[in-house]
């Protein structure tokens, strides 16, 4: 079945938002779950998180980062196109309880993951911090959302573009030293593996209960392959059926960083190989619509 | 059977056998002496009609050799190509003692081929029964169940958590043992008889067991064994170690060796290490050779004897310039400073008594390890039940090795469901996959007749 993209968004430079027919997905997804889609038949299987469903209109918004290939090929699709294949929900839903209160921290486009998580979070009656932040103001995405969806939000930018001039985990690490740590119920970790890794170091002197949805290489996501493999407290364990949150202070960050850019080398290589075929396309198209006139 | 010769098929990934010509089928199928009581085909787990397929051959009435296959194998274009047949059909014939015996399933893979380029299909009258059946797994026990029951009329539901169905035969065995044009084409018959074919649904995921089992009169899980098992030493986490699965399910389901026209990428060192000589090890050890692999090691703590892999296929590895390490086993992987594997550290073995196998048990010596350098690391130790599934459907009986207990029957504990293939038996094989997929419409077939 094809899923056709109902609505795309450029948020900025980098970070675009799709909104995709997916009905099997929007009946059933719950907050902090993922879904793995193909755009067509030579296309990767990508996992993308969550950011919005629609019951009602069977559509689930999709936010990503261009990063790669697939990614800007993504980005050139327009609304009216479909992807090929959505599978999902993937992953376990984030355990969604009245706590108290809840810190939740979301970095660069892990912000649109967390986005979900804060909302059902206040729904289920906690207090909900949230701190968000990105590289520079022109990167920061859904900040109007998250602020009406948390009882408070921070904001940081790595440049001091925009709010506070440093990390989200500078802001964590304040928020826990202005609060007794009891206060806070638990906090969790979406966004780039360092950030969360650092993270984790804020909150565990202070044994505040921390999660960290990991965003692993992933071929399958139904517990397959083996290659979202992580080690926690030791033991491996598959980010697509045992995650993809996981106890931030059981991950073994630095694995898990490292086995980031196992196809860095392969992914350059097609993104400069797609780039090149772009420009070809378009200047042939460029010449033949100028034959064209000539005619 | 001709082939490709080694150093040329290394550079490709085509079909190793070229395949029969037309006269070159008809003269292998005239040395068949008929025998009686056919011992090929009681030694075919879903009893071809052999015996009628060669007499057909042999009159060159090549579309009803056809028809008789697919009486009781809807996919003989794959089973010829990757069944066991020296333990089975081949195995018994009486030619096989001077090495000489009728090769059956080359002659079903050339018939087989022979309808596929013609767009040869049967003609079914499909009478219409109000009962729904759900089939979950498209491998080959899922095949063989969906289509038998649909022929019967009973309105079946596949369910297949990837984007392809075939189970195995599409993410598992390489393009050059089994054209995936072959696959494709025989798995469209599910479509073409008119099971209603649901893929990228992950049942005990996107869809749960406990509404299969509500909105559908029998369910036949046909799930297989796709988790991959892993050596637990350390150094697994490292860049360049891959399980079986992986690695195979990137070469062959995404193609990654086309990449740049595939978007899936791989990653295959000049020095690759496999640990295991099953066939999964065979294949992936293959599959390195011909993504430029220099140098291919069958790390295995047997000797080439205890292996469980077919002959031809270590054959057609060592062909190929796999070499084998025999009496070694992994101590640890130990890699660079940014996480890329560059040494295993092994222990020699000895053997010693036979174990539960009946192969001899392989124990360390003490203070051998020794080094070997290599970029990729392939674990091919077998595969074992998806543990998503089974904890989801967690009143169905397994075994200690998660594998689902069924009767003779083909039935689990729960009234209404039965298993077959891999599910129940671990890593099997296609064709004990595909008989246990029609015993277990059989059953369901007898089950709802009498209820209704
Ligand atoms: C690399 C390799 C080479 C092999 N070579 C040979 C050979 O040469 N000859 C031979 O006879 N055998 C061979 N085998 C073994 C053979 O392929 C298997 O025994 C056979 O495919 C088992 O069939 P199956 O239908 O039980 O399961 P599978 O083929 O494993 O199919 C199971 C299917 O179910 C799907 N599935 C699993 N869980 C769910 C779920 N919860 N919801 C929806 N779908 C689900 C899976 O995605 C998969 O597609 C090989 C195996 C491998 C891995
Ligand atoms: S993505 Fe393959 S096992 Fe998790």
């Amino acid at each position: 079945m094809n899923h056709p993209i109902v609505k795309k968004k450029k948020l900025n430079h980098l970070n675009y938002l799709i909104r995709v027919k997916a009905p099997q997905v929007a009946e059933r997804f719950q907050a902090g779950q993922f879904v793995i889609i193909r755009m067509h038949e030579k296309g990767e299987r990508i996992p993308l998180t969550v950011a919005e469903v629609n019951k009602k209109e069977e559509t689930i918004t999709l936010v990503f980062q261009v990063v790669g290939k697939s990614t800007l090929e993504l980005s050139s699709m327009k609304a009216g196109e479909a992807l090929l294949n959505v599978v999902g929900p993937l992953g376990n839903p984030t355990k969604i309880k009245k706590i108290g209160r809840v810190i939740c921290v979301g970095g660069g486009t892990g912000i649109a993951c967390i986005y979900p998580i804060i909302k059902a979070m206040g729904r289920a009656g906690n207090e909900v911090t949230s701190v968000i932040g990105a590289q520079t103001a022109s990167l920061l995405i859904l900040e109007d959302e998250i602020k009406k969806a948390s009882h408070q939000t921070f904001v940081a930018t790595d440049d001091g573009s925009r709010g506070y001039h440093g990390f989200v985990t500078d802001i964590l690490k304040r928020l826990i030293h202005e609060s007794t740590a009891k206060e806070i119920g638990e906090v969790i970790l979406i966004g780039p593996a360092p950030m969360m890794k650092v993270g984790a170091e804020v909150t565990r002197p202070y044994g505040i209960k921390t999660l960290a949805s990991l965003n692993t290489i992933m071929v399958d996501g139904t517990g397959m392959c083996g290659g979202c493999r992580v080690f926690v407290n030791g033991e491996m364990s598959l980010t697509c059926i045992d995650g993809p949150e996981f106890d931030a202070h059981e991950v073994n960050f630095d694995e898990v960083i490292r086995r980031l850019d196992m196809f860095k080398e392969k992914e350059k290589l097609a993104l400069e190989n797609y780039k090149k075929k772009e420009k070809n396309h378009e200047n042939r198209w460029k010449k033949g619509s100028h034959e064209g006139t000539a005619f | 059977m001709r082939e490709q010769p080694s150093e040329k098929r290394i550079q490709n990934f085509d079909s190793v056998p070229y395949g029969y010509t037309k006269e070159e089928v008809i003269q292998e199928a005239r040395r068949c002496i008929q025998c009686e009581g056919g011992p090929c085909e009681t030694h075919c787990p879903v009893s071809m009609n052999i015996k009628k397929m060669i007499r057909e051959i042999v009159r060159g009435r090549f579309e009803e050799a056809f028809f008789t296959m697919k009486k009781d194998n809807p996919v003989p274009g794959i089973t010829g190509r990757v069944c066991p047949q020296e333990s089975q059909c081949e195995g018994v014939c009486p030619f096989h003692q001077t090495k000489n015996g009728i090769n059956i399933g080359k002659l079903e893979a050339f018939v087989a081929d022979w309808a596929m380029e013609r767009g040869i299909k049967e003609e079914f009258h499909i009478k219409e029964k109000p009962q729904k059946i759900a089939v979950i797994g498209s491998g080959p026990a899922g095949i063989s169940c969906a289509v038998d029951l649909r022929k019967w009329g009973y309105k079946v539901t596949l369910f297949e958590a990837l984007h392809k169905a075939g189970g195995v035969l599409q993410y598992g065995i390489p393009e050059f043992r089994l054209p995936k044009k072959v696959v494709d084409y025989e798995v469209s018959y599910l479509s073409e008889v008119g099971v209603d074919v649901r893929l990228n649904t992950f049942v005990g995921q996107n869809i749960t067991f406990e509404e299969l089992r509500r909105d559908y009169d029998a369910v036949f899980i046909g799930t297989g064994a796709g988790a991959p098992l892993f050596l637990r030493i350390a150094g697994e986490e490292l860049k360049g170690v891959y399980s079986a699965n992986e690695f195979l399910i990137r070469v062959n389901l995404m193609k990654s060796y086309r990449f740049l026209e595939y978007d899936t990428p791989i990653v295959c060192g000049k020095r690759v290490g496999v640990i295991g000589a099953g066939n999964v090890a065979m294949d992936a050890a293959r599959c390195a050779r011909r993504l430029g692999a220099e140098e291919v090691h069958i790390i295995y703590r047997r000797t080439q004897k205890e292996s469980p892999a077919r002959e031809e296929e270590i054959q057609h590895a060592l062909e190929e310039g796999v070499w084998l390490k025999e009496l070694v086993s992994p101590k640890k992987a130990e890699g660079s400073s940014e996480g890329w594997l560059e040494e295993l550290e092994l222990y020699r073995m000895k053997l010693t008594e036979a174990d539960q196998s009946g192969r001899p048990r392989p124990v360390k010596i003490e203070d051998s390890e020794f080094r070997m350098e290599l970029n990729t690391l392939i674990e091919a130790l077998g595969t074992t039940p998806n543990r998503l599934f089974l904890n989801r459907a967690s009143e169905l009986e397994v075994n200690q090795r998660q594998l689902i207990e069924v009767d003779e029957n083909m039935k689990t504990n729960i009234e209404g469901i039965y298993a077959g293939g891999d599910a129940i038996r671990g890593n099997a094989t296609v064709i004990l996959a595909l008989g246990d997929g029609r015993k277990a419409a059989q059953a369901i077939h007898e089950y709802l007749s009498e209820e209704s």
